[in-house]
Protein backbone atom coordinates (compact mmCIF):
# COMPACT_ATOMS: atom_id res chain seq x y z
CA UNK A 1 0.00 0.00 0.00
CA UNK A 2 1.09 3.10 -1.27
CA UNK A 3 -0.43 5.53 2.00
CA UNK A 4 0.78 9.11 2.38
CA UNK A 5 1.27 10.18 5.66
CA UNK A 6 -1.41 10.78 8.13
CA UNK A 7 -2.52 10.14 11.20
CA UNK A 8 -6.09 8.60 11.58
CA UNK A 9 -8.30 10.03 14.67
CA UNK A 10 -9.16 8.17 17.83
CA UNK A 11 -12.09 7.03 19.31
CA UNK A 12 -11.38 10.18 21.82
CA UNK A 13 -10.11 12.35 18.94
CA UNK A 14 -13.42 11.34 17.37
CA UNK A 15 -15.63 12.26 20.22
CA UNK A 16 -13.96 15.35 20.61
CA UNK A 17 -14.22 16.50 17.47
CA UNK A 18 -18.11 15.72 17.56
CA UNK A 19 -18.42 17.80 20.64
CA UNK A 20 -16.56 21.21 18.95
CA UNK A 21 -19.75 21.57 17.25
CA UNK A 22 -22.66 21.33 19.93
CA UNK A 23 -23.55 24.53 20.76
CA UNK A 24 -25.19 25.86 24.17
CA UNK A 25 -28.84 25.46 24.34
CA UNK A 26 -29.18 21.89 22.29
CA UNK A 27 -30.68 19.29 23.44
CA UNK A 28 -28.78 16.05 22.49
CA UNK A 29 -28.76 11.98 22.99
CA UNK A 30 -26.19 10.62 22.73
CA UNK A 31 -26.21 6.69 21.50
CA UNK A 32 -24.06 4.10 23.12
CA UNK A 33 -20.22 4.24 22.37
CA UNK A 34 -18.51 6.76 21.00
CA UNK A 35 -21.17 8.75 20.91
CA UNK A 36 -20.89 8.16 24.91
CA UNK A 37 -17.87 9.52 24.82
CA UNK A 38 -19.13 12.59 23.25
CA UNK A 39 -20.61 14.49 26.41
CA UNK A 40 -16.71 13.92 28.24
CA UNK A 41 -15.79 16.99 25.62
CA UNK A 42 -18.49 19.27 26.02
CA UNK A 43 -17.27 21.82 29.10
CA UNK A 44 -20.07 22.30 31.90
CA UNK A 45 -20.21 26.17 31.45
CA UNK A 46 -20.98 25.04 27.74
CA UNK A 47 -25.15 24.50 28.74
CA UNK A 48 -25.56 21.59 26.63
CA UNK A 49 -28.74 19.78 27.71
CA UNK A 50 -28.39 15.86 27.45
CA UNK A 51 -31.04 13.34 27.24
CA UNK A 52 -31.48 9.77 27.86
CA UNK A 53 -34.39 7.80 27.03
CA UNK A 54 -35.21 5.89 29.65
CA UNK A 55 -36.07 9.27 31.32
CA UNK A 56 -33.40 11.39 32.21
CA UNK A 57 -33.40 14.77 30.68
CA UNK A 58 -30.54 16.90 32.19
CA UNK A 59 -27.80 13.83 32.58
CA UNK A 60 -24.57 14.44 34.02
CA UNK A 61 -21.56 12.75 34.34
CA UNK A 62 -20.30 9.62 36.11
CA UNK A 63 -20.41 9.66 39.73
CA UNK A 64 -17.70 9.44 42.10
CA UNK A 65 -17.83 6.96 44.52
CA UNK A 66 -19.71 8.78 47.38
CA UNK A 67 -22.14 9.84 44.81
CA UNK A 68 -23.12 6.99 43.06
CA UNK A 69 -27.23 5.99 43.45
CA UNK A 70 -28.08 2.64 42.09
CA UNK A 71 -31.92 4.41 40.54
CA UNK A 72 -30.08 6.50 38.10
CA UNK A 73 -28.36 5.11 35.07
CA UNK A 74 -28.64 5.95 31.66
CA UNK A 75 -29.61 4.04 28.27
CA UNK A 76 -26.57 2.04 28.57
CA UNK A 77 -27.44 1.01 32.09
CA UNK A 78 -24.32 2.84 33.50
CA UNK A 79 -24.93 4.66 36.68
CA UNK A 80 -25.14 8.91 35.82
CA UNK A 81 -25.76 11.69 37.76
CA UNK A 82 -28.26 14.32 37.23
CA UNK A 83 -26.96 18.10 36.84
CA UNK A 84 -28.82 20.65 38.18
CA UNK A 85 -31.86 21.64 36.02
CA UNK A 86 -31.99 18.59 35.20
CA UNK A 87 -35.82 16.47 35.32
CA UNK A 88 -37.23 13.01 35.67
CA UNK A 89 -39.59 11.67 33.36
CA UNK A 90 -41.63 8.15 31.95
CA UNK A 91 -40.79 6.45 29.22
CA UNK A 92 -43.56 7.93 26.94
CA UNK A 93 -42.49 11.58 27.91
CA UNK A 94 -39.24 10.90 26.93
CA UNK A 95 -39.84 8.70 23.53
CA UNK A 96 -42.39 12.51 23.28
CA UNK A 97 -39.57 14.48 23.34
CA UNK A 98 -36.96 12.23 20.94
CA UNK A 99 -40.30 11.40 18.63
CA UNK A 100 -42.06 14.77 18.70
CA UNK A 101 -38.56 16.42 17.51
CA UNK A 102 -37.60 18.15 20.68
CA UNK A 103 -34.15 17.31 20.32
CA UNK A 104 -31.93 19.48 18.44
CA UNK A 105 -29.67 16.76 17.53
CA UNK A 106 -28.82 12.79 18.23
CA UNK A 107 -25.64 11.09 17.89
CA UNK A 108 -25.10 7.14 16.75
CA UNK A 109 -22.73 4.70 15.98
CA UNK A 110 -23.57 3.15 12.36
CA UNK A 111 -22.88 -0.42 10.39
CA UNK A 112 -23.52 1.70 7.84
CA UNK A 113 -24.73 5.28 5.50
CA UNK A 114 -25.75 5.69 2.38
CA UNK A 115 -25.32 8.79 0.29
CA UNK A 116 -28.83 9.58 0.40
CA UNK A 117 -29.03 9.36 3.96
CA UNK A 118 -30.14 6.23 4.67
CA UNK A 119 -28.63 4.65 8.13
CA UNK A 120 -28.07 0.84 9.47
CA UNK A 121 -26.94 0.34 12.85
CA UNK A 122 -29.36 -2.13 14.31
CA UNK A 123 -29.00 -5.31 12.48
CA UNK A 124 -25.90 -6.82 10.54
CA UNK A 125 -28.13 -9.43 8.54
CA UNK A 126 -32.20 -9.91 7.65
CA UNK A 127 -31.84 -13.25 9.37
CA UNK A 128 -30.14 -12.11 12.56
CA UNK A 129 -32.32 -14.56 14.98
CA UNK A 130 -33.03 -11.73 17.32
CA UNK A 131 -31.39 -8.46 17.32
CA UNK A 132 -31.94 -5.76 19.61
CA UNK A 133 -33.17 -1.92 18.02
CA UNK A 134 -34.00 -0.35 21.66
CA UNK A 135 -34.71 3.66 20.95
CA UNK A 136 -32.48 3.61 17.67
CA UNK A 137 -35.31 3.56 14.97
CA UNK A 138 -37.28 6.43 17.00
CA UNK A 139 -34.02 8.83 17.72
CA UNK A 140 -33.21 8.21 13.28
CA UNK A 141 -36.54 8.94 12.56
CA UNK A 142 -37.41 11.68 15.24
CA UNK A 143 -34.33 14.18 16.08
CA UNK A 144 -34.05 17.45 14.63
CA UNK A 145 -30.84 16.44 12.89
CA UNK A 146 -29.16 13.11 13.47
CA UNK A 147 -24.94 12.59 13.16
CA UNK A 148 -23.80 9.76 13.05
CA UNK A 149 -20.08 9.17 14.32
CA UNK A 150 -18.03 5.60 13.26
CA UNK A 151 -14.52 4.13 11.91
CA UNK A 152 -14.76 5.50 8.10
CA UNK A 153 -14.08 1.32 6.97
CA UNK A 154 -14.67 -2.08 8.70
CA UNK A 155 -11.72 -3.78 10.42
CA UNK A 156 -11.37 -5.47 7.13
CA UNK A 157 -11.28 -2.52 5.10
CA UNK A 158 -14.89 -2.38 3.75
CA UNK A 159 -16.34 1.06 3.05
CA UNK A 160 -19.27 2.04 5.69
CA UNK A 161 -19.63 4.93 3.26
CA UNK A 162 -21.85 3.32 0.97
CA UNK A 163 -24.48 3.79 -2.42
CA UNK A 164 -27.08 2.20 -0.49
CA UNK A 165 -27.02 -0.08 2.47
CA UNK A 166 -26.88 -3.71 3.00
CA UNK A 167 -27.56 -4.40 6.28
CA UNK A 168 -31.47 -4.18 7.40
CA UNK A 169 -32.39 0.04 7.53
CA UNK A 170 -32.95 1.59 10.74
CA UNK A 171 -34.18 4.75 9.34
CA UNK A 172 -34.41 5.96 5.67
CA UNK A 173 -32.68 9.03 4.32
CA UNK A 174 -31.74 10.55 7.94
CA UNK A 175 -28.95 11.06 8.67
CA UNK A 176 -27.07 14.76 8.14
CA UNK A 177 -23.52 14.42 8.89
CA UNK A 178 -20.64 12.01 9.58
CA UNK A 179 -17.90 11.81 11.81
CA UNK A 180 -15.52 9.19 10.90
CA UNK A 181 -11.59 8.91 12.31
CA UNK A 182 -10.81 10.10 8.59
CA UNK A 183 -13.19 12.85 7.81
CA UNK A 184 -16.34 15.18 8.37
CA UNK A 185 -18.44 14.61 5.59
CA UNK A 186 -22.04 16.12 5.04
CA UNK A 187 -25.06 14.23 3.72
CA UNK A 188 -26.68 16.70 1.06
CA UNK A 189 -28.72 16.48 -1.94
CA UNK A 190 -25.98 15.59 -4.53
CA UNK A 191 -24.52 13.23 -1.75
CA UNK A 192 -21.66 13.23 0.87
CA UNK A 193 -19.81 16.16 0.57
CA UNK A 194 -16.14 16.22 2.18
CA UNK A 195 -16.04 19.45 5.11
CA UNK A 196 -12.59 18.34 6.56
CA UNK A 197 -10.38 15.60 5.92
CA UNK A 198 -7.50 14.44 9.20
CA UNK A 199 -4.59 16.60 8.25
CA UNK A 200 -2.50 14.72 5.59
CA UNK A 201 -5.28 12.57 3.90
CA UNK A 202 -5.59 13.25 0.23
CA UNK A 203 -8.59 13.33 -1.27
CA UNK A 204 -8.29 10.62 -3.83
CA UNK A 205 -7.28 8.35 -1.07
CA UNK A 206 -10.34 8.96 1.01
CA UNK A 207 -12.18 8.34 -2.31
CA UNK A 208 -10.31 5.01 -2.40
CA UNK A 209 -11.95 3.96 0.84
CA UNK A 210 -15.37 5.34 0.46
CA UNK A 211 -18.01 3.44 -1.21
CA UNK A 212 -19.99 5.84 -3.14
CA UNK A 213 -18.66 9.13 -4.50
CA UNK A 214 -17.45 12.30 -3.06
CA UNK A 215 -17.89 15.61 -3.31
CA UNK A 216 -16.03 18.39 -2.52
CA UNK A 217 -17.77 20.83 0.27
CA UNK A 218 -17.48 24.38 -0.92
CA UNK A 219 -17.36 25.32 2.66
CA UNK A 220 -13.72 22.88 2.97
CA UNK A 221 -12.46 25.36 -0.05
CA UNK B 1 -63.02 3.22 52.44
CA UNK B 2 -61.44 2.86 49.60
CA UNK B 3 -57.95 0.39 49.99
CA UNK B 4 -56.52 -1.13 47.50
CA UNK B 5 -52.98 -2.39 50.16
CA UNK B 6 -53.16 -6.10 49.64
CA UNK B 7 -52.53 -8.60 52.36
CA UNK B 8 -50.22 -10.41 51.04
CA UNK B 9 -48.63 -11.45 47.79
CA UNK B 10 -51.51 -14.22 47.41
CA UNK B 11 -53.78 -11.07 47.51
CA UNK B 12 -52.05 -9.03 44.83
CA UNK B 13 -51.28 -11.93 42.12
CA UNK B 14 -55.28 -13.47 42.75
CA UNK B 15 -57.04 -13.76 39.14
CA UNK B 16 -53.77 -13.39 37.09
CA UNK B 17 -55.42 -16.11 33.91
CA UNK B 18 -53.75 -18.06 31.96
CA UNK B 19 -53.49 -16.72 28.31
CA UNK B 20 -53.01 -13.39 29.72
CA UNK B 21 -50.72 -10.49 28.59
CA UNK B 22 -48.42 -9.25 31.24
CA UNK B 23 -47.06 -5.85 30.97
CA UNK B 24 -43.61 -5.28 33.19
CA UNK B 25 -42.21 -2.46 34.06
CA UNK B 26 -38.40 -1.39 34.14
CA UNK B 27 -35.50 -0.68 32.18
CA UNK B 28 -32.81 -3.09 32.73
CA UNK B 29 -33.35 -3.86 36.64
CA UNK B 30 -33.89 -0.33 37.56
CA UNK B 31 -37.49 -0.06 38.37
CA UNK B 32 -38.29 -3.77 37.65
CA UNK B 33 -41.15 -5.11 39.69
CA UNK B 34 -38.53 -8.23 41.31
CA UNK B 35 -40.96 -9.23 44.03
CA UNK B 36 -44.34 -8.96 41.49
CA UNK B 37 -42.58 -11.28 39.46
CA UNK B 38 -41.70 -13.68 41.54
CA UNK B 39 -45.06 -13.55 43.02
CA UNK B 40 -46.46 -14.36 39.59
CA UNK B 41 -44.22 -17.53 38.96
CA UNK B 42 -45.65 -19.13 42.62
CA UNK B 43 -49.00 -17.97 41.20
CA UNK B 44 -48.97 -20.35 38.28
CA UNK B 45 -50.54 -18.44 35.65
CA UNK B 46 -49.08 -19.48 32.13
CA UNK B 47 -49.67 -19.26 28.10
CA UNK B 48 -48.44 -15.57 28.86
CA UNK B 49 -47.32 -12.74 26.48
CA UNK B 50 -45.45 -10.36 28.11
CA UNK B 51 -44.31 -7.06 27.11
CA UNK B 52 -41.05 -5.57 28.65
CA UNK B 53 -38.32 -3.96 27.15
CA UNK B 54 -35.63 -6.01 28.00
CA UNK B 55 -35.63 -9.88 27.88
CA UNK B 56 -34.68 -10.70 31.48
CA UNK B 57 -30.85 -11.64 32.36
CA UNK B 58 -29.67 -14.31 34.59
CA UNK B 59 -32.12 -17.27 35.77
CA UNK B 60 -34.36 -15.17 37.80
CA UNK B 61 -37.07 -13.08 37.62
CA UNK B 62 -38.33 -12.98 34.76
CA UNK B 63 -35.96 -15.33 33.12
CA UNK B 64 -37.14 -18.10 35.66
CA UNK B 65 -40.68 -17.43 34.41
CA UNK B 66 -40.03 -17.97 30.76
CA UNK B 67 -37.40 -21.10 31.45
CA UNK B 68 -40.17 -22.24 33.34
CA UNK B 69 -42.18 -22.40 30.03
CA UNK B 70 -44.68 -19.79 31.37
CA UNK B 71 -44.18 -17.45 28.80
CA UNK B 72 -45.45 -18.35 24.82
CA UNK B 73 -44.24 -14.56 23.54
CA UNK B 74 -42.38 -11.58 24.61
CA UNK B 75 -42.70 -8.20 23.34
CA UNK B 76 -39.75 -5.84 23.56
CA UNK B 77 -37.44 -3.59 22.42
CA UNK B 78 -33.97 -4.90 23.55
CA UNK B 79 -34.49 -8.79 24.32
CA UNK B 80 -30.33 -9.34 23.28
CA UNK B 81 -28.10 -7.95 26.18
CA UNK B 82 -25.36 -8.60 28.29
CA UNK B 83 -26.58 -12.24 30.45
CA UNK B 84 -29.75 -12.26 28.26
CA UNK B 85 -29.01 -16.54 28.30
CA UNK B 86 -32.42 -18.14 28.70
CA UNK B 87 -34.29 -16.30 26.80
CA UNK B 88 -31.22 -17.03 23.89
CA UNK B 89 -31.88 -20.38 24.25
CA UNK B 90 -35.85 -20.71 24.73
CA UNK B 91 -35.97 -18.68 20.94
CA UNK B 92 -32.97 -20.62 19.32
CA UNK B 93 -35.01 -23.83 20.40
CA UNK B 94 -38.38 -22.07 18.83
CA UNK B 95 -39.76 -22.30 22.42
CA UNK B 96 -40.72 -18.86 22.50
CA UNK B 97 -42.09 -15.94 19.83
CA UNK B 98 -40.57 -13.00 19.74
CA UNK B 99 -42.10 -9.12 18.85
CA UNK B 100 -39.69 -6.54 18.46
CA UNK B 101 -41.06 -2.89 18.85
CA UNK B 102 -38.77 0.15 18.69
CA UNK B 103 -38.67 1.46 22.47
CA UNK B 104 -40.66 4.73 21.61
CA UNK B 105 -43.01 2.80 19.67
CA UNK B 106 -43.37 0.42 22.52
CA UNK B 107 -44.32 3.18 25.08
CA UNK B 108 -46.59 4.94 22.55
CA UNK B 109 -48.67 1.99 21.97
CA UNK B 110 -49.40 1.45 25.60
CA UNK B 111 -49.61 5.24 25.98
CA UNK B 112 -51.96 5.05 23.46
CA UNK B 113 -54.01 1.65 24.68
CA UNK B 114 -54.43 3.77 28.36
CA UNK B 115 -55.59 7.21 26.81
CA UNK B 116 -58.34 4.98 24.64
CA UNK B 117 -56.29 5.69 20.78
CA UNK B 118 -56.60 2.10 18.90
CA UNK B 119 -54.29 2.82 16.69
CA UNK B 120 -51.76 5.70 15.37
CA UNK B 121 -49.31 6.48 12.86
CA UNK B 122 -45.48 7.07 13.34
CA UNK B 123 -42.70 7.89 11.38
CA UNK B 124 -40.53 5.65 13.45
CA UNK B 125 -39.65 2.37 11.69
CA UNK B 126 -40.84 3.42 8.00
CA UNK B 127 -38.65 1.25 5.59
CA UNK B 128 -37.73 -1.41 8.07
CA UNK B 129 -37.79 -4.67 8.64
CA UNK B 130 -40.12 -4.17 11.73
CA UNK B 131 -42.57 -2.61 10.34
CA UNK B 132 -42.97 -4.69 6.99
CA UNK B 133 -46.65 -5.59 6.14
CA UNK B 134 -48.08 -2.57 7.71
CA UNK B 135 -50.40 0.05 6.53
CA UNK B 136 -48.57 3.09 5.43
CA UNK B 137 -49.67 6.83 4.66
CA UNK B 138 -48.17 9.91 4.50
CA UNK B 139 -48.48 13.07 6.29
CA UNK B 140 -47.30 16.70 4.71
CA UNK B 141 -44.84 14.47 3.11
CA UNK B 142 -43.66 12.38 5.93
CA UNK B 143 -43.99 8.32 5.73
CA UNK B 144 -45.38 6.69 8.40
CA UNK B 145 -46.82 3.24 9.63
CA UNK B 146 -49.72 2.39 11.22
CA UNK B 147 -49.34 1.17 14.52
CA UNK B 148 -52.00 -0.38 17.09
CA UNK B 149 -51.98 -0.02 20.61
CA UNK B 150 -50.98 -2.45 23.17
CA UNK B 151 -53.34 -3.12 25.77
CA UNK B 152 -52.58 -5.30 28.82
CA UNK B 153 -54.73 -7.53 31.33
CA UNK B 154 -52.28 -6.94 33.84
CA UNK B 155 -49.52 -4.81 34.78
CA UNK B 156 -46.72 -5.07 37.50
CA UNK B 157 -44.53 -2.10 38.03
CA UNK B 158 -42.42 -0.52 40.77
CA UNK B 159 -43.28 2.56 42.35
CA UNK B 160 -41.69 4.56 45.51
CA UNK B 161 -44.29 5.37 47.62
CA UNK B 162 -48.02 4.46 47.42
CA UNK B 163 -51.16 5.69 49.73
CA UNK B 164 -54.57 3.57 50.28
CA UNK B 165 -56.30 5.60 46.94
CA UNK B 166 -53.29 3.77 44.97
CA UNK B 167 -50.90 7.04 44.28
CA UNK B 168 -48.22 6.26 43.65
CA UNK B 169 -44.40 8.46 42.94
CA UNK B 170 -41.02 7.11 41.66
CA UNK B 171 -37.78 7.47 42.48
CA UNK B 172 -35.29 8.83 39.46
CA UNK B 173 -34.88 6.79 36.21
CA UNK B 174 -36.87 4.23 38.23
CA UNK B 175 -40.13 5.34 36.87
CA UNK B 176 -39.61 4.12 33.39
CA UNK B 177 -42.34 2.47 31.68
CA UNK B 178 -44.01 2.07 35.08
CA UNK B 179 -46.59 4.79 34.60
CA UNK B 180 -47.87 3.91 31.11
CA UNK B 181 -47.92 0.43 31.58
CA UNK B 182 -50.31 1.07 34.76
CA UNK B 183 -52.61 2.95 32.16
CA UNK B 184 -52.25 0.35 29.67
CA UNK B 185 -53.56 -2.73 31.61
CA UNK B 186 -56.90 -3.65 33.23
CA UNK B 187 -55.35 -4.53 36.57
CA UNK B 188 -52.32 -2.18 37.72
CA UNK B 189 -50.37 -4.31 40.75
CA UNK B 190 -48.07 -1.96 41.94
CA UNK B 191 -44.57 -2.96 44.32
CA UNK B 192 -43.97 -0.14 46.31
CA UNK B 193 -41.40 0.65 48.92
CA UNK B 194 -43.57 2.66 51.55
CA UNK B 195 -47.15 3.37 52.20
CA UNK B 196 -48.16 6.69 53.42
CA UNK B 197 -51.66 7.95 55.01
CA UNK B 198 -54.21 8.99 52.84
CA UNK B 199 -53.52 13.02 52.16
CA UNK B 200 -49.64 13.22 53.04
CA UNK B 201 -48.18 12.51 49.52
CA UNK B 202 -47.93 15.95 47.88
CA UNK B 203 -50.35 15.56 45.19
CA UNK B 204 -47.83 17.92 42.76
CA UNK B 205 -45.80 14.99 43.42
CA UNK B 206 -48.01 11.97 42.22
CA UNK B 207 -47.13 10.80 39.18
CA UNK B 208 -49.66 7.91 38.62
CA UNK B 209 -52.59 8.54 40.20
CA UNK B 210 -54.90 5.35 41.58
CA UNK B 211 -57.34 5.40 39.29
CA UNK B 212 -54.93 3.80 37.21
CA UNK B 213 -53.61 1.76 40.02
CA UNK B 214 -55.72 -1.76 41.36
CA UNK B 215 -53.52 -2.95 44.44
CA UNK B 216 -50.49 -2.31 45.98
CA UNK B 217 -48.17 -4.21 47.91
CA UNK B 218 -45.73 -2.76 50.11
CA UNK B 219 -42.01 -4.53 49.84
CA UNK B 220 -39.29 -3.18 51.59
CA UNK B 221 -35.98 -2.35 50.04
CA UNK B 222 -33.92 -4.80 50.74
CA UNK B 223 -30.97 -3.39 53.27
CA UNK B 224 -28.55 -2.24 51.35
Amino acid sequence: MSETSFTPLSRKDMARRVAQDIPEGWYVNLGIGIPTMVADYVPLEREVVFHSENGVLGMGPAPGPDDADPWLINAGKQLVTLRRGGAYVHHADSFAMIRGGHLDLCVLGAFEVAENGDIANWATSANDTAPAVGGAMDLAAGAKRLWVVMEHVTKDGRPRLVESCSYPLTAMRSVRRIYTNLAVIDVTARGFEVVEMAPGLGFDELQAKTGARLHMSKEAG
Amino acid sequence: MINKIVRDMAEAMQGIADGSTVLVGGFGSVGQPDALIEGLIEQGATDLTVVANNAGTGRVGLAKLMELGRVRKIICSFPRSAGSVVFEELYKAGKLELEIVPQGTLAERMRAAGAGVPAFYTPTGYGTLLTEGKPTAEFDGTPCVLEKALPGDVALIQAHHADRWGNLTYRRSGRNFNPVMAMAAKLAVAQVDEVEPLGTLDPEAVVTPGIFVGRVIRVPLAAG
